[in-house]
């Protein structure tokens, strides 16, 4: 009896193991996650809209049906990408995320203080690669870093009424998403 | 011959247990750092890198792309001050007013995060949008049936979410009580 119970015990305590491991893991296998639901229908290193919440549109759960929304689904292995986007008279924002759905960086229009947003997206290791002068002119341009080698930059830009969707989905038609030309 | 009995049932356990215990959570959305201000609740550390392995989990699972930090704040709500869960056939009135921030909106979902279809395609209110008392404040009425004012239509659903997104606020992890930002009280009515 009292082998049986710390047998039981040992199952428990292996069981707590087990959850935390496959909580861990999880996002490793999830098949699901935002990334690949995007992988069909968005090219790479480029700016593409994505249709307006719906209830038949449910690529994407809890998205705000109140914006615009444009994807550019990066692959820095070819080098930085530089990324620009005009902001909309009411509000835009750029959220930044990791292969695995992770927002790691997110500005918006007024924290970007200009009448577009401009940052360049590149790895760590592409920063640190970068030339010294390089590094002062930096000053007066935003670098983000990008933890993984894939991932999101997803932009939104509200229409406070209905009314003005067009409008946002206007500006976001202009934004733009390529390889750093310098290079 | 006990020792391999005795091992495979510790296993047997451990598998059941573990991962019953990661559905469990993952169904339910299980996240750390919530921030609850009446019926609302938000969870500032899920648009930072800052993300507990739970909440991790359940975006990557679900293909949720979680607001950024520096981009807003939402906090959700399933059921009323009471604690009594939404139920679509029944009216609820939201009313107050929301903590500071550039804009807002407030969004009906079901509870896979879709929007639920409706005869005026109405799915949220934003804070232009909205219709205000003189003091600022403003009532929502999500309900079955179309009601005057501000009209949230539920199109009967069992069970819903409510979304308000804080978009460029100071609302976020250092926020702690109610006081500093006050958030629209939800009574539930009248059920059929």
């Amino acid at each position: 009896m009292i082998r049986l119970l710390l047998w039981l015990l040992g199952g428990i305590v292996l069981g707590g193991i087990v959850h935390l491991a496959s909580i861990l893991v999880l996002p490793r296998t999830a098949t699901q996650d935002a990334y690949s639901r995007l992988q069909p229908t968005t090219p790479v290193n480029a700016v593409a809209p994505l249709s307006l919440p719906s209830p038949d549109n449910t690529l994407l759960p809890f998205m705000d049906p109140a914006f615009a929304v444009a994807v550019c689904r990066y692959d820095l292995g070819g080098g930085p990408l530089k990324l620009t986007s005009p902001v909309s008279q009411a509000y835009t924002s750029v959220t930044f995320y990791t292969r695995l759905g992770i927002a790691y960086y997110a500005i918006n229009d007024r924290a970007a203080g200009r009448r577009t947003i401009e940052l360049d997206l590149m790895t760590a290791d592409q920063r640190s690669q970068l030339p010294e002068d390089e590094e002062v002119t930096a000053a007066d341009r935003l670098i983000v870093e990008s933890p993984t080698l894939t991932g999101l930059v997803v932009l939104r830009a509200l229409s406070p009424e209905p009314s003005a969707m067009p409008l946002a989905r206007g500006v976001l038609a202009a934004a733009q998403c390529r390889p750093n030309p310098q290079q | 011959m006990r020792l391999v009995l005795g091992s495979l049932f510790a296993f047997v356990v451990a598998a059941g247990l573990g991962l019953s215990a990661t559905w469990f959570a993952l169904s339910r959305d299980v996240a750390f750092g919530g921030v609850t201000i009446g019926a609302w609740t938000a969870w500032p550390k899920i648009g930072t890198t800052d993300i507990d392995p739970y909440a991790r989990a359940v975006v990557a699972q679900t293909g949720r792309l979680p607001v950024g930090s520096g981009d807003g704040l939402a906090f959700v709500a399933t059921a009323d001050d009471a604690g009594h869960p939404f139920d679509g056939r029944c009216e609820v009135t939201l009313n107050g007013t929301t903590p500071p921030a550039r804009f807002w909106t407030l969004t009906l979902y079901d509870r896979n995060g879709h929007l639920v279809a409706n005869s005026v395609n109405r799915y949220g209110f934003t804070s232009q949008e909205i219709v205000r008392r003189s003091d600022g404040t403003f009532e929502v009425a999500i309900a079955p049936r179309a009601r005057p004012g501000n009209w949230l239509p539920t199109a009967g659903i069992d069970r819903y979410v409510l979304v308000l997104r804080l978009y460029d606020t100071a609302v976020g992890v250092a926020t702690r009580a109610g006081r500093e930002a006050p958030m629209p009280s939800i009574t539930q009515g009248a059920c059929p």
